[in-house]
């Protein structure tokens, strides 16, 4: 019982992440209408992104930009690695950000398009109408 | 089909949890991901490139290559949309679709509207200006920016909007913003220098090599914010027509 709680509590933004992220592959999957599986998709990538910045933490540092960055002697003065929070997945989720923004256009795009020739986005109904 | 989904969301689930073990714990900070590559980041950012934001020497100068390509990603993406939905100018019948007559019901709105736009403008210049003392950068900057253009669609119609901010102007705009960035890495090795190696402008402006690493990642979050804010708001205006370019919303 004591393992399974301190495996929770200690490991929680897995927990997290991981509901997130089952939540959008069941809808990916199971829903009929293409918006719904498109808003599954983003949900997808939102957990994807909050497991990489939650990797990016670290206890007691804080944001990865360095004090008193404009001095002059800042350059001389010695760095505490562990006073700062890792940049590296806050880079990499930046740019993930714009470009899933990105990505959702293009699918949105795709289903209006969609729409406009078969005036349903319900699958069953799109997949009935190729089949005629 | 929602039996089928369940089975394999509750297999994975399953799967992802027992590799969960396995993964540091939150916030440990000897972490794997936080012990090989970032520390090096973090102690040699400030002495290398002079930018005290590690995000931004990290996205712009150490990570300059990917960066790019991302911000040709979006570049395509508008122009993915672009070509999906836009029709020419001559369409047979005209789409019938209903739209309420708003003339003078939303003043408020367009009122705040017109003088919230302008802050937000300031602060996105701001933020891609400073992103390299305070959290900020290109990408952030980019996108407030077409925020403000989007906000102003949304209050007025689209088309108001497209009068001021022509359709081509924010394509070209796109393109232009990737090309700064290809370009500025481009004189990098006309200079001698590798692509993307900003320690090569220090001959051009006449600074430390340290320094023109700065004002080099300066000019990328330039052109990554035009990109970002041109494609944003090219991403609004096709959807929310349905590539008509007409009233919008």
């Amino acid at each position: 019982m004591q393992d399974l709680l301190h495996f929770i509590i200690s490991k929680y933004n897995y927990w997290a992440y991981l509901i997130l992220l089952l939540l959008g592959l069941h809808a990916m999957i199971s829903k009929n209408n293409l918006v719904k599986k498109v808003i599954g998709m983003s949900i997808f990538q939102s957990a994807i992104i909050l497991f990489y910045v939650s990797i990016g933490l670290k206890q007691g540092a804080t944001i990865p930009i360095m004090e008193h960055g404009h001095a002059s002697e800042a350059a001389h003065q010695a760095i505490e690695v562990a006073a700062y929070a890792n940049p590296l997945p806050h880079v990499l989720m930046l740019t993930a950000i714009v470009v899933g923004v990105s990505t959702l256009g293009v699918a949105l795009a795709i289903i209006q398009k969609i729409y406009r020739v078969y005036e349903t986005i319900e699958e069953d109904e799109i997949l009935e109408q190729i089949k005629e | 089909m929602k039996l089928i989904s369940l089975v394999i969301t509750i297999l994975l689930g399953a799967l992802l949890l027992s590799a969960t073990q396995d993964l540091p714990e939150w916030a440990s900070p000897d972490s794997p991901a936080s012990t090989h590559l970032s520390p090096y980041y973090i102690e040699n950012s400030m002495e290398q490139t002079s930018v005290p934001n590690f995000v931004t020497s990290v996205l712009a100068d150490y990570r300059g290559y990917d960066t790019m390509f991302e911000t040709t990603v979006i570049f395509c993406a508008g122009i993915t949309v672009l070509s999906i939905l836009r029709r020419s100018h001559r369409r047979k019948k005209k789409v019938i679709r209903p739209r309420p007559k708003r003339k003078d019901k939303d003043l408020i709105l367009r009122t705040a509207a017109r003088m919230i736009a302008p802050m937000m403008q300031l602060f996105a210049l701001y933020v891609v200006a400073h992103g390299h003392h305070s959290p900020g950068g290109g990408f952030q900057g980019g996108v407030i920016l077409g925020a403000s253009f989007v906000l102003l669609a949304v209050a007025y119609d689209l088309k108001t909007i497209l009068n001021r901010l022509r359709e081509r102007f924010i394509i070209i705009g796109g393109a232009v913003g990737v090309a700064i960035y290809v370009g500025i890495g481009a004189i990098c090795l006309l200079l001698g220098e590798n692509f993307l190696d900003y320690g090569a402008w220090s001959k051009i402006l006449g600074v430390t090599v340290i320094e023109a690493h700065s004002h080099g990642m300066l000019g990328v979050e330039i052109g990554v914010a035009i990109t970002v804010m041109c494609i944003m708001f090219s991403l609004y205006a096709d959807l929310s027509s349905g590539g008509e370019m007409d009233e919008g919303l």
